[in-house]
């Protein structure tokens, strides 16, 4: 049976990721705008954390650097879909494009050195507790962290003023744009809580997960929480079940690949990215569903008119 | 505190619109001098070598043309894609599988020669890509499927894939353990349009030709006004009888087939042999050609040999300044951003408004 707590834990920590990130792009898209710079934001989020843990010798200045630079970077893509009005795809794939080569160039001098790993939560006697005392009480910090902030954007969303006048604005940012709403103000702040969500994602990979640099290590999760925020609807719980469930397709393939069963390794590596469309393919088929469900000025250019 | 303000203009500017690529280029180079000069290095000279150095001899000019040859023919592509509203960044997937289905005759039926071997290849590694290409439209027009993410996610599992061949069926069974297939026969390698100087093959013709013929296509036929008005206005394309699934079939089919060929030219011509990587990034550098050559496949020509410029300058400014080639997927990306913030001129006029000038004019 410790088996199973084991794979759980393993199950947990390969979704924290990709629920920080996604519930970050929820409230983005919530709020009008698409950031498909998720992956770029995320990979400055895991290099700035890593660096910075190294040079400092603390894991937690390492996570707060790489908040500090998802938002950073998401300031960036702000000022040109919000302030420019671009298009807000293009833009965004330039950020991943960016992020990435920027990452790179930072990452150069970290390549292959060991990093500081963030300590797992350790309560006498309550960690101890068979079976379960690790799972819920001898975790990784940010984990903790993962399920405060999906319920904190379940809260904000759906139970403060705030929240609401920020969906609003997603439904319809004319309409909010005549009531006196500041639509660019609230957008701005959405797109940097995506991108400190990014980077606090990102910095759980190099400083929690895998506590090392290597080049490109999001390895299309930034992606993956892209397509985790269609699939859970733009609603925080079923964004968290959907990360669970596809950490658990991560942490099977990998157990897969342990054991061999004679299956190419290419094969399972390509089942989180098979299952991101099998998953999309299903919970868009219902074309009224999604309309319902979909922001409605997603994605489209605002320029307030004076 | 200084906030800007976008005011429309009655009409696109001519002006801008035409400047717009140089503007972002500039800008480019002076935020690259910028960037030398936080990591350290000369400025003027790292600029030199990236974008100077590489044109100064015809070797490396073969060099530029055979990186530009793969990136002109997937923009080319990509430009109807974008126009059509159709969001393909899978082409980095298509152009593998045109790789590896291309690659299928001389791997799987080494003695099959004569005239007819690369015109076939040619063919298959379109079909490959278009073939790979249609399942993200596939899923959008039946499933209502977002192709963006699908045709990303299959660009992992194109990886995944070709990896997988490279290192098990079509290794070459003499490469001493290595990963990748066996070296093609000179019947299968595309040939070079001139040997005395310097590599650049038959690709580059290909993309020029591909260039010409979706430029006339879409200025000058039906079906350019379809892609377009589909593009601009989804309605008015209904109301006009066309049909947004078969656009999407037919954008991503093209795509695929024209990033399919550039696979398999890259294969054939470039590499000689199948290996478990064959493209440094190609189809995701394509996007930003396909930009700043502001969708226009005349325009994307020139946008491809500027990119391809910087892959070499990147080689170059790490030889002689020991600058890292990491540099030039920053160049890459940063282009991107000007080029798209230089586009709102086109369309808007851009006012500094400093906020408390601004109350201070609404208090008198």
């Amino acid at each position: 049976m410790e088996i199973a707590q084991n794979i759980l834990l393993t199950i947990a920590t390969a979704a924290t990721p990709l629920l920080i990130a996604a519930i970050g792009e929820l409230i983005v898209e919530r709020s009008g705008v698409l950031n498909l710079g998720v992956e770029g934001m995320m990979v400055i989020g895991a290099v700035c954390g890593f660096a910075a843990a190294i040079l400092t010798g603390n894991a937690w200045i390492g996570v707060a650097a790489g908040i500090a630079g998802g938002a950073l970077l998401s300031l960036l893509f702000g000022f040109l879909t919000l302030s420019l009005a671009t298009n807000q795809v293009a833009t965004g794939l330039s950020l991943t494009l960016l992020g990435i080569g920027l990452s790179g160039l930072i990452g150069e001098g970290f390549v292959g050195k060991a990093g500081v790993r963030l300590p797992t939560l350790d309560i006498p006697v309550l960690t101890d507790i068979p079976l379960v005392g690790r799972l819920i009480f001898g975790q990784d910090p940010i984990f903790y962290m993962s399920i405060a902030l999906t319920a904190g954007v379940m809260w904000f969303l759906f139970r403060t003023r705030a929240g609401l006048t920020l969906r609003s604005i997603g439904d319809n940012h004319k309409s909010a744009h005549a009531l006196g709403i500041p639509v660019i103000r609230y957008r701005y702040l959405a797109v940097m809580f995506g991108g400190a969500c990014a980077g606090l994602a990102g910095a759980h990979l190099s400083i929690v997960y895998t506590p090392q640099w290597v080049e490109n290590m999001t390895a299309g999760r930034g992606w993956i929480a892209l397509a985790l925020v269609v699939f859970g609807s733009w609603r925080p719980w079923r964004v968290l079940a959907g990360a669970y469930l596809f950490g658990a397709v991560t942490i099977g393939q990998l157990h897969a690949q342990a054991l061999g069963f004679g299956i190419p390794s290419q094969l399972l590596s390509s089942l989180p990215y098979l299952a991101t469309i099998v998953v999309l393919v299903l919970i868009s088929r219902d074309r009224r569903l999604t309309t319902m469900n979909t922001p409605a000025s997603l994605g489209q250019p605002f320029v307030p008119d004076r | 505190m200084i906030r800007v303000e976008l005011i429309r203009r009655p009409q696109q500017s001519a002006l801008f619109s035409a400047l717009s690529p140089f503007i972002a280029f500039a800008l480019t180079l002076i935020a690259g001098a910028i960037l030398f000069w936080l990591i350290g290095k000369p400025p003027l000279p790292a600029l030199y070598s990236y974008f100077i150095e590489p044109l100064t001899e015809i070797w490396s000019v073969h060099e530029l043309i055979i990186k530009a040859t793969p990136l002109i023919l997937i923009a080319v592509g990509l430009s109807v894609c974008y126009i059509s509203n159709n969001w393909n960044i899978g082409a980095e997937g298509q152009f593998i599988f045109g790789g590896i289905v291309g690659s299928l005759l001389p791997i799987l039926v080494p003695g099959f020669g004569g005239p007819l071997l690369l015109p076939l290849m040619m063919i298959m590694g379109m079909i490959g890509g278009a073939a790979y290409a249609a399942i993200p439209a596939f899923l959008k027009t039946r499933f209502n499927t977002n192709e963006i993410l699908t045709s990303l996610m299959l660009v992992y599992v194109a990886q995944l894939f070709l990896d997988w061949l490279a290192r098990g069926v079509f290794r070459d069974p003499n490469g001493s353990g290595f990963p990748g297939s066996i070296r093609f026969p000179a019947v299968a390698r595309l040939p070079e349009i001139a040997p005395s100087q310097g590599g650049a093959h038959l690709g580059i013709v290909f993309a020029i030709v591909a260039a010409l013929v979706v430029w006339f296509m879409l200025r000058s036929t039906l079906k350019g006004f379809e892609v377009r008005l589909i593009g601009t206005s989804p309605r008015a394309g209904r109301f006009a009888g066309f049909s947004a699934s078969k656009m999407a079939f037919f954008a991503f089919l093209t795509s695929g087939a024209l990033a399919g060929l550039a696979g398999i030219t890259e294969v054939s011509g470039a590499i000689g042999q199948l290996r478990e990587t064959i493209s440094p990034g190609y189809g995701f550098t394509a996007i930003i050609v396909a930009f700043l050559g502001r969708l226009n496949p005349i325009g994307i020509v020139a946008a491809g040999l500027v990119l391809a410029l910087t892959y070499l300058g990147g080689e170059a400014a790490q030889i002689s300044l020991g600058v890292s080639d990491k540099v030039a997927r920053v160049f890459q990306g940063m282009l991107l951003f000007f080029v798209l913030g230089c586009d709102t001129l086109i369309h808007y006029r851009i006012r500094l408004v400093r906020r408390a000038i601004a109350s201070a004019l609404e208090k008198s």
